[in-house]
């Protein structure tokens, strides 16, 4: 045992030496840097839509990149398609197993994608007659988080046996399986030129992994309990995460440390979901007490409540072209908002 | 999900909502006329009042939320958890028995929620009754932090007995009943809040999850990768905080305008007005495109290559400057990365045959180190065989043809050229409506007066704002 407690101590040694360079380098603060922005204005957010038709919790949604389209996911055992502007349902697709907890929608709009407690990710064609099945992605030891599609032909996945996988979707198989978190990953987030992406676990800890050779390679710590979501800034320098410990922090890749935090004494709950709007200075938060609360990014501040759902908001998202702002929840309905 | 977690600056803070949810059941649970119905209890020869059995708790979660009986226990089994009921046979057993044990629930005062500050000092006096009242009381771990106590808060340990010496002759005036009934419900919440080392603290871990060591080994292993990572992440770069900042609040300002939320968008916003013109004005196949587009292709590379019109251009441009092969070469590459892996191997001979071989008929200028090191790859073709020469021509394109095209005629013809949308109307009756809008930012009429310059922009967005 000597030999790992000595081993213990040389990687606590080497984080504590990490922790000072990244000290040193942090020459200013946000608040310091924003000094001379004027300040966003008070956001005052209308409900434009209420999409109604699920008929039990609204786990996930995602937009299309046409802009339009959307697919929720519920534990009704369904995955909706939308036409979000006119409210249509454009398609039902009926799941195996309702305990769904992710879904994405693919850049071609070609396929979508959900997963959940079945620990597998399956992939359907929306574009053939009837809807079918593509794939069934089944390695995962753990139940299926996020998803998120890279193109036609691979697609990333988050699981609770605290691993994320890049997928072949032509062979069905694993390329390669990110290791490093020690504890269930929740949530993860493609970079804008998709060379890398993040993920949040229940270590507390968010990642940085290469797409390419599958290697962690960057670790940003601070928060306290699970992170929930994760989401990159839109220039791909920097990701904002939320977690169960009520707040939301802004994690700078080439500076590799928190650059700033977005808490309130008076939040109590934990943040469920986030979602950024096109220029990044607004950052949506959902959160466990039925709102969302919106933050100025560099202020620091928050300037707008999105409140209007029944529960708890599980999901947000803001599609391409930054036009709304929809959220879904565990009142069986999404809405959108700007 | 833990209850409670200190976080960085000191901030106790519990997850209100779970509790909130916990408390509303509890409050169901000991309605007169719906709750579970209790009883007395005889322990040993005193009656107890208000208790409930085991099988009791079990039956009312089930009949309440039609759920099976393990999932009842398990609900049954949070409550005692977290002190909101206790056991009266075995104190110390916190866990929920389907039979005929007698429970009991904790009053409100005691509740976690009520956040009464569970202080050393308080404890010290709840261990000094105990030790007063019967000798020998104390059990072992209470007996060592009995000690503790007294070596640390030593100055005040004559009030701790004082105090300590008054609750018990306070008590001895009650009834018996009564003071059995407050004994078990302080010694129940110190049982939950000050737990004997080696049980899970309930309030610091949240509800039972699965530990690592079932998935991650912490071994020596993981502990060797954890060195290596540990000592790349060292010598990694770091840039310094204050360039990374000023870059991303420039980036905010940049995209301001580009940003519907923000500062709304012309001619309308299509949640708004139920009008879709903007999405018809701003298609890949429109004619004319947008001037906040045209706009956008010059704050940097990428920027311009995502959006297929501004693709479409800088061919153009390419081409009367005999470089096209430059962006083709780029664009088949991009088709390699994304595209199918069955058809990998035949694409990248495509790109070799036509962009790469010696003699090619678009042959494209690649430094000769990456070219050595590309051509070996494509022995073994892989979706990632092409990045190094992707990305030198990307570089080329970026530094050399992509700011010449910025300044050329082309490019400023097509943004003199570009649609600043007219703001449209939206009449809903016969009558005129007023226009909704989402709240006009205040940034906006701040900034026409900053924004001479985008007179034409400018003035549209300040009639967007004075409408209001």
């Amino acid at each position: 045992m000597g030999e790992m407690e000595q081993m213990k101590k040389e990687a606590e040694a080497l984080k504590t030496q990490i922790e000072a360079a990244r000290k040193a380098v942090h020459d200013t603060d946000m608040a310091s840097a924003a000094a001379g922005v004027a300040p966003a204005p008070q956001v005052q957010l209308k409900t434009r839509k209420t999409l109604k038709g699920h008929l039990a919790k609204i786990y996930a949604m995602h937009w299309s990149t046409d802009n339009r389209l959307m697919v929720s996911a519920s534990q009704d055992g369904k995955l909706l398609i939308w036409d979000s502007h006119s409210g249509n349902k454009v398609n039902a697709v009926p799941l195996k197993s309702s305990w769904v907890m992710t879904c994405a929608y693919a850049p071609s709009g070609n396929l979508v994608a959900s997963g959940g407690l079945d620990n597998m990710c399956t992939v359907y064609n929306l574009k053939t007659p009837v809807i079918k099945t593509v794939k069934e992605l089944d390695a995962h030891t753990g139940y299926l988080s996020c998803a998120r599609f890279l193109s036609d032909t691979e697609i990333l996945t988050a699981s609770g046996d605290t691993t994320c996988a890049l997928w072949d979707l032509e062979t069905g198989k694993q390329k390669t399986v990110f290791l490093n978190h020690v504890g269930d990953c929740m949530c993860l987030s493609l970079s804008p030129d998709m060379n890398s992406f993040v993920s949040g676990a229940c270590d507390s800890l968010a990642k940085l992994w290469d797409v390419r050779d599958g290697q962690c390679k960057q670790t940003f710590q601070g928060h306290t309990s699970d992170i929930n979501a994760i989401s990159f800034i839109p220039s791909g320098n920097a990701i904002i995460t939320g977690s169960d410990d009520c707040t939301c922090k802004m994690y700078d890749i080439r500076a590799d440390q928190e650059v700033i935090c977005y808490q309130d004494a008076a939040l109590n709950s934990g943040v469920t979901s986030l979602a950024l709007s096109t220029s990044g200075r607004l950052i949506f938060a959902g959160y466990d007490d039925f709102n969302c609360n919106i933050w100025d990014s560099l202020k620091g501040e928050k300037v707008g409540v999105l409140s209007g759902h029944d529960n708890r908001v599980s999901c947000t998202g803001v599609p391409e072209d930054g036009m709304c702002v929809c959220t879904g929840s565990w009142d069986s309905f999404l809405k959108i908002w700007n | 999900m833990t209850i409670n977690t200190l976080s960085q600056d000191g901030v106790q803070r519990q997850q209100m909502p779970c509790l909130t949810k916990m408390e509303r059941m509890i409050i169901s649970m000991q309605d007169p006329d719906m709750g579970i119905k209790l009883r007395n209890q005889r322990l040993l020869i005193t009656v107890i009042p208000h208790a409930m059995t085991g099988v009791d708790i079990v039956e009312w979660l089930i009949k309440k939320f039609s759920i099976s009986d393990e999932e009842a226990l398990h609900v049954g089994q949070l409550f005692i958890k977290y002190g909101y009921i206790y056991p009266l046979k075995e104190p110390r057993n916190l866990i929920l028995k389907a039979d005929d044990s007698s429970y009991r629930f904790q009053t409100p005062y005691y509740w976690m929620s009520t956040r009464w500050p569970a202080s050393e000092l308080d404890y010290a006096i709840y261990l000094a009754k105990k030790n007063i009242r019967k000798q020998g009381e104390l059990i072992e771990y209470e007996k060592e932090c009995y000690n503790a106590l007294h070596k640390r808060i030593n100055h005040t340990w004559d009030f701790v007995v004082m105090q300590a010496r008054e609750q018990l002759r306070a008590s001895k005036q009650r009834r018996k009943a009564d003071r059995i009934v407050l004994e078990c419900q302080e010694q129940a919440y110190w049982l939950v809040n000050r737990p004997p080392p080696g049980t899970q603290d309930s309030i610091d871990h949240g509800p039972e999850r699965r530990t690592m060591n079932t998935r991650v080994q912490l071994n020596a292993e993981f502990y060797k990768k954890e060195i290596e990572h540990n000592r790349i992440s060292l010598a990694r770069n770091r840039v310094k905080s204050s360039i990374c900042l000023e870059s991303y609040v420039k980036y905010c300002e940049q995209y301001q305008p580009h940003d519907p939320i923000m500062q709304g968008c012309l001619p309308s916003n299509p949640w708004i007005t139920d009008d879709i013109m903007f999405w018809n004005m701003t298609s890949e196949t429109v004619a004319l495109p947008t001037k906040l587009r045209v706009e956008r292709w010059s704050f940097c590379f990428m920027e311009l290559l995502n959006d297929p019109m501004g693709r479409k251009e800088f061919l153009t441009y390419l081409e009367k400057e005999f470089s096209a092969e430059n962006l083709c070469f780029w664009q088949a590459c991009e088709d390699v990365r994304h595209g199918e892996t069955a058809k990998i191997p035949e694409k990248v001979d495509e790109v070799y045959k036509q962009f790469l071989a010696p003699g090619a008929s678009r042959w494209v200028n690649i430094d000769s180190k990456t070219m050595e090191k590309t051509l070996e790859g494509l022995k073994r073709p892989h979706r990632f065989v092409l990045d190094d020469a992707q990305m030198h021509i990307y570089f080329l394109m970026k530094k050399d043809s992509y700011p010449r095209y910025l300044k050329s005629e082309l490019y400023k013809n097509l943004l003199a050229r570009a649609i600043v949308p007219q703001e449209t109307k939206k009449s809903v009756f016969p009558f005129m409506r007023r226009q909704r809008h989402s709240s006009p930012s205040p940034a906006l009429a701040t900034q026409t007066a900053e924004d001479d310059g985008k007179a034409k922009n400018s003035n549209s967005n300040s009639g967007t704002a004075s409408r209001l």
